[in-house]
């Protein structure tokens, strides 16, 4: 059996069930998105403000952001292990593989806090 | 004349392969690709190529023909040939030994490690382990499978990771097994099939499908071992 330390869930399964998952919060968003801009005639402060005061929506958008991390990730580490391998590149193939997936790292983390923030903190 | 383009390579004097033109005359007859490699074989014997039975069985001579893989022996010029034109190049994917022969270690590889015999732990029955006709109808489209690997060397995933992911031929032929209502090992299969290669890495774009020779569809198999996992999974 294949050991792999960076795959999300460590295992195919696991990693084919969140991303099918991932893959339905992410469209039912993008759904909620353009219906909401389609059936809201003008969209100013108070509406926006009153959208995101309700819990609802917040947990919605958490959720949607967690599932752009993990679906991302799985992804990316599909596409890298694909191109980026050390039976093709040697070492190379894993440095180049780990700074890719660690620069996806950062940035996500990154916009995972601000979002959390953005959604819990403002006032 | 038929313009038959072919890929050589011997590496004992060849620094790199390369692409030779020979010209064949059919005399207008459509014969099969096999037919006009023993041609070529005639007039040219340092040509190596596989071949056995000649008429799709053994799997041999499995070649890519003008741009897709199928078996030299029942692929019919009429259906290869464009503006007068074959070309031939060995399996995609895997090493060539020398012109249309390639070092098949890895398929085998991968074949070997999905346990490809009936495993049973109960004792065995005085004459013979019997199945239903229905669960014998279960291995139709599965045990016809002759190995030529023309599926699992059309396949992106097998290029990239042939040490890791089965392939079409492989899963094929596991999901053969673990349909089989006489193997009682379906537990130890799946769960050497759960990591994120070994059957993830299919993503479904049914190249195996189009290619097999003997119209096999190795894509519906490996959705039901994904099936079965998900199942035991849960």
């Amino acid at each position: 059996m294949v050991t792999t330390a960076t795959s999300f869930g460590r295992n195919g399964v696991a990693d084919w069930i969140i991303q099918r998952f991932t893959a339905l919060v992410l469209a039912s968003y993008t759904l909620f998105w353009v219906a909401f801009f389609f059936i809201t005639p003008e969209i100013n402060y108070t509406i926006w403000q009153e959208l995101f005061s309700q819990l609802w929506m917040r947990i919605f958008t958490l959720l949607a952001l967690l599932s752009i991390a993990a679906h991302g990730w799985i992804g990316l580490w599909g596409v890298v292990t694909d191109y980026l391998t050390t039976r093709m590149m040697g070492s190379t193939g894993l440095v180049l593989r780990m700074l890719v997936l660690g620069i996806y790292a950062i940035v996500t983390i990154a916009y995972l806090v601000w979002g959390i923030e953005i959604l819990w903190g403002a006032k | 004349m038929l313009k038959v383009e072919v890929y050589r390579y011997n590496p004992e004097t060849d620094k790199t392969p390369y692409m030779k033109t020979y010209e064949v005359d059919t005399e207008g007859k459509d014969l099969m690709v096999l037919d006009v490699l023993e041609m070529l074989k005639a007039k040219d014997a340092s040509l190596s190529f596989r071949r056995s039975c000649r008429e799709g069985v053994c799997g041999s001579d499995g070649v890519n023909i003008s741009g897709k893989n199928g078996l030299a022996c029942i692929t019919p010029l009429s259906s290869c040939v464009k503006n007068n034109k074959l070309v031939l190049r060995p399996l995609p994917g895997l090493p060539v030994i020398r012109d249309l022969v390639i070092d098949m270690s890895q398929f085998y590889a991968q074949y070997r490690k999905i346990e490809p015999f009936l495993q049973n732990d109960t004792p065995a029955p005085a004459i013979e382990r019997l199945q239903s006709p229905e669960d014998r109808a279960k291995l139709d489209g599965l045990y016809e499978c002759i190995l030529c690997a023309c599926c699992s060397t059309s396949c992106p995933s097998f290029w990239w990771n042939p040490d890791k992911f089965v392939g079409p031929a492989g899963l094929l032929q596991a999901y053969r097994f673990l349909a089989d209502s006489r193997d009682s090992a379906n537990e130890k299969r799946l769960n050497g099939l759960s990591d994120p290669f070994s059957v993830f890495r299919c993503h479904g774009i049914q190249n195996c499908v189009s290619v097999c020779p003997k119209g096999l569809n190795p894509t519906r198999a490996i959705g039901h071992i994904r099936n079965m996992l998900l199942h035991s999974a849960t």
